[in-house]
């Protein structure tokens, strides 16, 4: 048990536990404060597979920018009377049931084909200073990518403030 | 020892929370999280993934999910304000304008 | 076993004294600081400051802390039980989690991460919840619309100081703090001499980002009770206040390291010679420093009417000398990097922090809206155009070979030009709606 395996089955744990309670919670507020503690343990476990940027980028893109916009959401279409109605729909347990056998599908397959991967024990490769590398990335292979992300994050901001406005 | 079929049953786990997750609330804005939370399973699997191959690929392919997430909930969540606004309801099963 | 165990523990032990001598030592510094505001505050405006509790009002801290401490937590009704406990505690966590990359000495970090600049603005993004968290869960119109109006300012304010410390990071060429204040000592010149415009726009960025004013509309006494802290009393209370003067430590700490050179003695780089004297010998500064402050409280001790000031006061001759004495013997210890680096930095910190303390009591309080347009009509733009700068004036130097200094005075030029622009009146779109309006009510008339 290496401080790294207790570390990773700190925050596997936590994400999971935070997931579960997070699709069983009355209040959206308080779904979205798991969520934020599952996004943290996801970051965390980015942290542990050395990858320090995406480790900073997930706290600050995801957790400092979208679920802020979720909290502020929440907060403007709060209904009292919504925490008190049914929660789950009607066809919760079929929908339920339904992503158990699509997981244990998945699981299956796993099981079945983990001779094929041949999966070494962890990359001898030590990785170099991952920011630079990702930006070396992002900026040689993968511009054009990183040139169409930037026009769909305006075609976003542009989408969310012409719906959100009360007169167009 | 850790290897990356760890993090393969992690990522499935909280898939499968996801997916529950969509499928069963009724409340849209609980849908929408469920779906980051799905998104964010596939960026487990894809970090791990490149860490073993050692290359940086599969941590710019999650850079570009992360961008497309947030693109994704600021269009998702201005749709559900501008629903609110007209029908004052964000449960999914009274969102039924299109019955017949 | 136990040495498997030992040598798995071994990286961990220096990090870890770190950090429990940080946690323990800033609330008690938080507390002095506040003292400190009030004091100057009180200087500022020809009066005293507290001079009862204790002499000179040196134990008013402790019995602020005792106070908060005895008094009765109060819970809001129908506030929101599980928000309501967590929201001061994750504002406060983050505020602390910050000091984890913050280098405050050559030796003296708990962790130098690759991304360390990056952690800790992510970190401080993360603070927002604490205040939004807080705001929500007190369930009362004015914490509300104080959380919001604070989560918002916040929120325009990050990406201003992100793009004003990204020009800082293109001259240091790496995210790792340790590695931005060894690349200052290569370059010779602290980079605010290099980029003044971004350490300008991140002075007012952190201002507005830790809340202080002129920038704390969300929670000024006058205005909306107290914002986000209205139904939080004692030591709920205390925690956000913990944490709003340790967020003004951290970004305190991130303009010393970024522009201010960090723990670098002034000059540390000049190896030459000036009518014959090394610049090493600006290595006794800081016992020079101390001697001169202990012949100021000297000159104040023998100014003080009542006997136990005038006995604290003497008290504070004697703590100089001593503090002097040890810089002096310092320097020839082996430890004297980690010493001077040491006083360097917190010398730069309180000289920051001095700065954030005058401009509370110099300028009158932004209205929201105007909060609102200076950060996005004027500091985005203007943060966006001095990177522009930044980066074609080092890449003047760097791969046309043009000298470093007309290089600068270029950028920085350029960027007045663009502010001088913005600033005056072609640029803001209000004045056609001023003119519209006029001509509406005038037509009307």
């Amino acid at each position: 048990m290496t401080f790294d395996t207790i570390i990773f089955y700190f925050f596997a744990a936590l994400a999971v536990v935070s997931a579960i309670v997070m699709i069983t919670r009355r209040s959206a507020v308080h779904s979205a404060v798991f969520l934020i503690t599952t996004l943290l343990a996801t970051a965390g476990l980015f942290l542990q597979l050395e990858a320090e940027f995406l480790f900073v980028v997930q706290i600050i893109l995801y957790v400092g920018g979208i679920m802020v916009l979720f909290l502020f959401v929440i907060m403007l279409v709060n209904l009292d009377v919504a925490v008190r109605q049914i929660q789950f729909s009607r066809q919760a347990w079929v929908g339920a049931i339904l992503a158990i056998a699509l997981g244990a599908q998945v699981l299956m397959a796993f099981r079945l084909g983990s001779g094929a991967f041949n999966l070494p024990a962890a990359s001898t490769r030590a990785m170099q200073p991952n920011a630079e590398q990702i930006g070396a990335a992002l900026f040689q292979r993968y511009m054009l990518p990183f040139e169409i992300a930037s026009i769909l994050l305006l075609v976003a901001m542009i989408g969310a403030v012409v719906m959100a406005k009360k007169k167009i | 020892m850790l290897t990356p079929s760890h993090y393969l049953y992690l990522s499935l786990a909280l898939f499968t929370i996801g997916v529950i997750g969509v499928l069963t609330r009724r409340n849209v804005i609980i849908i929408l999280m469920s779906i980051e939370l799905i998104l964010n399973a596939v960026n487990i699997n894809l970090v791990a993934f490149s860490r073993l191959w050692g290359s940086v690929d599969g941590q710019v392919f999650a850079i570009f999910i992360i961008t497309d997430a947030a693109a994704e909930a600021a269009v998702g969540l201005g749709i559900i304000i501008a629903f609110f606004r007209n029908r004052e309801t964000v449960l999914a099963d009274e969102m039924d304008l299109l019955k017949w | 076993m136990n040495s498997r165990i030992l040598e798995e523990i071994q990286p961990f032990i220096l990090p870890v004294i770190y950090a429990v001598v940080i946690v323990a030592v800033l609330p008690l510094l938080a507390g002095y600081i506040v003292l400190l505001e009030r004091k100057v505050m009180a200087h500022m405006q020809a009066r005293m400051g507290p001079m009862r509790v204790g002499p000179h009002g040196l134990l008013q801290p402790i019995a602020d802390a005792v106070k908060l401490l005895l008094k009765e937590d109060i819970i809001p009704d129908k506030a929101d039980k599980l928000l309501f406990w967590l929201a001061p505690l994750g504002s406060v966590t983050m505020a602390l989690l910050a000091y984890a990359a913050l280098p405050l000495g050559p030796t003296f970090q708990i962790a130098d991460l690759d991304v360390g600049l990056l952690f800790i603005l992510a970190v401080s993004s993360l603070g927002i919840y604490g205040i939004v968290l807080g705001g929500w869960a007190s369930n009362s119109h004015y914490s509300l619309l104080g959380a919001l109006r604070s989560a918002a300012q916040l929120v325009s304010y990050e990406t201003a100081a992100g793009l004003a410390l990204v020009s800082a990071l293109l001259l240091g060429g790496s995210l790792s703090m340790k590695a931005l204040v060894e690349a200052q000592d290569q370059i010779g010149v602290w980079f605010i001499f290099l980029v003044p415009i971004s350490f300008f726009i991140y002075m007012v960025a952190s201002i507005a980002e830790t809340n202080r004013a002129p920038f704390d509309l969300p929670e000024a006494e006058s205005e909306l009770v107290a914002g986000y802290m209205t139904e939080y009393s004692g030591f709920r209370w205390s925690l956000y206040f913990l944490a709003e003067y340790a967020n003004m430590i951290v970004v305190s700490g991130i303009a010393t390291t970024l522009f201010l050179g960090g723990w670098l003695r002034p000059l540390a780089s000049f190896h030459q010679h000036l009518f014959g004297m090394s610049f090493e010998a600006l290595d006794i500064l800081p016992a020079l420093i101390f001697l001169g402050l202990a012949a100021w409280c000297a000159k104040l001790a023998l100014r003080q009417a009542v006997p136990i000031q005038k006995f604290v006061m003497f008290l504070f001759v004697g703590l100089f000398v001593i503090l002097a004495a040890a810089m002096a013997w310092s320097l020839t210890s082996p430890l004297m990097a980690g010493i001077h680096g040491g006083f360097w930095f917190i010398v730069k910190v309180l000289v920051y922090l001095y700065g954030f303390l005058w401009f509370r009591f110099t300028f009158p309080r932004y209205r929201f809206d105007q909060l609102m347009k200076l950060g996005w009509q004027f500091l985005i733009p203007l943060a966006l155009v001095n990177l522009l700068m930044v980066a074609i004036g080092l890449l003047l130097h760097q791969q046309f070979g043009w000298w470093l200094l007309w290089s600068v005075i270029l950028a920085n030029g350029l960027t007045l030009a663009f502010a001088a622009w913005l600033g005056s009146d072609s640029a803001k779109p209000s004045s056609t709606e001023a003119e519209a309006a006029a001509a509406a009510v005038g037509g009307g008339k």
